[in-house]
C-alpha cells in the first residue's frame, strides 16, 4: 500500500468520525432527563386496587407459584363482611417481594388471576440493606382512589361472593 | 398460603453433591508442569496471566500465556469463572419457568436462545406455531443477530484501537434494545418466545420500529465499512492474523462466521431450516482465509442479509394468533377465566405444576449470532425436564484459541479474541 492509499484512508476516516459533530446528539443527561418507557416495561410491582376500593389480591398465591425465582411469600387471610379487604373468601394477610431476587421477568402479573400484581414502567427498586429490598404488602399496594375509603370495609352480605371479577381483555396494541 | 414445593428427599437429592472433605485433587504438581514448556519453569520464557479482570478478554476469560518475548508460546485459556449452573437450576424448573434461564447464558442474543429451548421444548411436546409467530420469531432472530454482532463489532474495533467505532455500534444498538423493550418489556432479559409461540402479539408500532432500523441500517453499514474495511491500520491488525483452516475449524466444533471464515458454508438456517426460514431469500456470506479480516467481512455481510431477511418477513408478514390454542401448553387469554371454569383449570394448572413433556430426548439447534446454538433435551415425562444441555457456541469457539495464537504476537491476541466473538456468559452457563 503506498503512501498516498494510506493518506486517502486516513483522511477518508477523519471526515467520516468529523461528520458526527453535525449530527444531533443521541445521548441524555441522566437521570435529569430520562428516556420514556415503553408501556410493557416490566419495573416496579404494584398491588392494584378496584375502583371501590377493595384490594384486588384474593391471596391466592398464584403469582408465588408462578415465580421462577421464588422471590414471593403470600399469606392468605379470611374475609368477612365486617372486615373486608377483597372480593371473595380471602385476601393477602402478608404480601412480601424480595426485589434483590426478583429477575423482572413479568411471570406474577401474567399468573394473577386478577391482575392484581402488575409490573410498571415507573421507579426501580433501590436500597442500602438487604432487609430494605423486601418490599412489603404496605409498601406495594396503591393508595385507594380519592373519598374512596381504605381496607377493610364493612361491605353488605352476598355482595362480594365471587372472587374474580371479570375484566377486559389484554390490550395488545400498546 | 403458598404453594411450596415438595422437601427434597435424600434420594432426589442431586447425586453430585458432594461434601468438601470427600473431594480429591486428581491433577498432580507434575501434569500441571506439562502445561508449560520446560522453557519455562527455567525462567526462559515468561508466563503471564491474562484476564480474567482484562477488559479484552471480553469478560471473566483468563489465558495463560507462555510468551518467548513478544512471541507466544502457548495459550491455555481457563474458563469457568461465570460458571452460573444454568444447565442444572433448569432441570428444577418446569418448561416456562426456564426461559428466563436461557436468557442469560448468551445475554447479549436472548432471543435466539429462547427460540432454542422453545423450540426444542416445541419438538419434544410436538407443538405447532402458528406461522405469524414463526416470521415474527424470524425478524426478531434477525435482529438479536444484529444486536450480537454490533456488540461484537464495538468491542472489536475497541480493542484494536477504533475508538469511535464503539460508540457508533452503542448508538445504533439502541434502536434493537427499544425494540426488544417494546415487545417484551424489558431491554436484554426478553424471555419474549414462550413454548407455542410468542408472549403477546407485537405493539402496534413495532412495523414502525423495525421500519426505522431498516431505513438507517444500510447507511450505517456503510460508514462502518468506510472506517475499517480498507483501513491500512485495520488491515495491519487483521488480515493474515489468527488464522484457523477449514479443516481444523471443523475439527474444533466451531460454527458461525468463524467457521464460516474459514471458508466452510454451514449455516443452521439453511441446513435445517427452523420457524419458516426456507420461506425467505438470503445467501450466507463465507470467506476463504479463515484470518480475523474474513471473519470480519462474513459478519459485516451478514448484517445485509439479516435486513434482507428482515424486509422479507415485514412485507409478507401474515395475521392471526401468534400462541398455539393448545390449552395444554399455552396458558388461555387470561379475561376468559373470569367466567370460563375450564380457561381457570387451565390457567391455574400451567402457571402451577406447568405442562408434562413426553419422554424422550431432542436436539433442536438455531443459528445465533456466534453460531449453532443448540438445546439438547430430555424429557421424563414430568412437568421438568430430566436434563437440559446448552450447545453454546461460544465454549466450542473459544476452543482453538490456544491452537489459533501459537506463534502470534502478544498484541494479536487481543484482536483474535475479539474476532472469535465470545461471551463469557455463554462459555461458562
Ligand atoms: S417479576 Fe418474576 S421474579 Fe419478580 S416476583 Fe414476579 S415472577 Fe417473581
Ligand atoms: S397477586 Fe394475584 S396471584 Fe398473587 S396472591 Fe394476589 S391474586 Fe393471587
Amino acid at each position: 500500500m503506498g503512501l498516498k492509499e494510506v493518506l486517502t484512508r486516513i483522511v477518508v476516516g477523519f471526515a467520516t468520525v468529523l461528520k458526527t459533530v453535525t449530527r444531533r446528539p443521541v445521548t441524555i443527561q441522566y437521570p435529569e432527563q430520562q428516556k420514556p418507557m415503553s408501556a410493557r416495561f416490566r419495573g416496579r410491582h404494584h398491588l392494584k386496587r378496584y375502583e371501590d376500593g377493595l384490594e384486588r389480591c384474593i391471596g391466592c398465591a398464584l403469582c408465588a407459584a408462578a415465580c421462577p425465582a421464588d422471590a414471593i411469600y403470600v399469606e392468605a387471610g379470611e374475609n368477612t363482611d365486617e372486615e373486608r379487604y377483597s372480593p371473595g373468601e380471602r385476601y393477602a394477610k402478608t404480601y412480601e417481594i424480595n426485589m434483590l431476587r426478583c429477575i423482572f421477568c413479568g411471570y406474577c402479573e401474567d399468573a394473577c388471576p386478577t391482575n392484581a400484581i402488575v409490573l410498571e414502567p415507573i421507579e426501580f427498586p433501590t436500597g442500602y440493606t438487604r432487609e430494605s429490598m423486601i418490599y412489603t404488602k404496605e409498601m406495594l399496594l396503591e393508595s385507594p382512589p380519592i373519598n374512596v375509603p381504605a381496607t377493610p370495609q364493612r361491605t353488605p352480605p352476598g355482595k362480594y361472593d365471587r372472587a374474580i371479577l371479570p375484566f377486559p381483555p389484554i390490550d395488545e396494541s400498546q | 398460603m403458598t404453594i411450596a414445593e415438595p422437601p427434597i428427599r435424600v434420594e432426589d437429592a442431586p447425586h453430585n453433591a458432594v461434601r468438601v472433605e470427600d473431594v480429591q485433587l486428581d491433577i498432580t504438581l507434575e501434569q500441571l508442569k506439562k502445561l508449560v514448556s520446560p522453557r519455562a519453569l527455567t525462567g526462559e520464557t515468561m508466563l503471564l496471566n491474562m484476564g480474567p479482570q482484562h477488559p479484552s478478554t471480553h469478560g471473566v476469560l483468563r489465558l495463560l500465556l507462555e510468551l518467548d518475548g513478544e512471541t507466544i508460546v502457548s495459550c491455555i485459556p481457563d474458563i469457568g469463572y461465570l460458571h452460573t449452573g444454568i444447565e442444572k437450576t433448569a432441570e428444577g424448573k418446569t418448561y416456562l419457568k426456564a426461559i428466563p434461564l436461557t436468557d442469560r447464558t448468551d445475554y447479549l442474543a436472548p432471543m435466539s436462545n429462547n427460540l432454542a429451548f422453545c423450540g426444542a421444548v416445541e419438538k419434544l411436546v410436538g407443538i405447532d406455531v402458528p406461522i405469524r409467530a414463526q416470521y415474527l420469531r424470524v425478524i426478531l432472530m434477525e435482529l438479536t443477530r444484529m444486536n450480537s454482532h454490533l456488540v461484537w463489532l464495538g468491542t472489536h474495533a475497541l480493542d484494536i484501537g477504533a475508538m469511535s467505532m464503539f460508540l457508533y455500534c452503542m448508538r445504533e444498538r439502541e434502536m434493537i434494545l427499544d425494540i426488544y423493550e417494546a415487545v417484551s418489556g424489558a431491554r436484554m432479559m426478553s424471555s419474549y418466545i414462550r413454548p407455542g409461540g410468542l408472549w403477546r402479539d407485537v405493539p402496534a408500532h413495532f412495523p414502525q420500529l423495525v421500519q426505522r432500523v431498516l431505513d438507517v441500517f444500510p447507511r450505517r453499514i456503510l460508514e462502518y465499512e468506510k472506517l475499517l474495511k480498507e483501513n491500512p491500520l485495520w488491515k495491519e491488525r487483521t488480515v493474515g492474523i489468527g488464522k484457523i483452516s477449514a479443516q481444523d475449524a471443523i475439527a474444533w466444533g466451531m460454527t458461525g462466521p468463524c467457521l464460516r471464515g474459514s471458508g466452510v458454508n454451514y449455516d443452521v438456517r439453511k441446513a435445517q431450516p427452523y420457524s419458516s426460514y426456507d420461506h425467505f431469500e438470503f445467501s450466507v456470506p463465507v470467506g476463504s482465509n479463515g484470518d480475523v479480516y474474513d471473519r470480519y467481512k462474513c459478519r459485516m455481510e451478514e448484517f445485509n442479509q439479516s435486513l434482507k431477511i428482515i424486509k422479507q418477513a415485514m412485507d409478507r408478514l401474515p395475521p392471526g394468533p401468534v400462541m398455539t390454542d393448545d390449552r395444554k401448553v399455552a396458558p388461555p387469554p387470561k379475561h376468559e377465566i373470569a367466567y370460563s371454569m375450564e380457561s381457570l383449570i387451565h390457567h391455574f394448572k400451567l402457571w402451577t405444576e406447568g405442562f408434562r413433556a413426553p419422554e424422550g430426548e431432542v436436539y433442536f439447534a438455531v443459528e445465533s449470532g456466534k453460531g449453532e446454538y443448540g438445546v439438547l433435551l430430555s424429557g421424563d415425562g414430568s412437568p421438568k425436564p430430566r436434563r437440559v444441555h446448552f450447545r453454546a457456541p461460544s465454549f466450542h469457539n473459544l476452543q482453538p484459541l490456544g491452537e489459533i495464537s501459537k506463534g502470534a504476537l502478544l498484541a494479536d491476541i487481543v484482536a483474535i479474541i475479539g474476532s472469535i466473538d465470545i461471551v463469557l456468559g455463554d462459555v461458562d452457563r
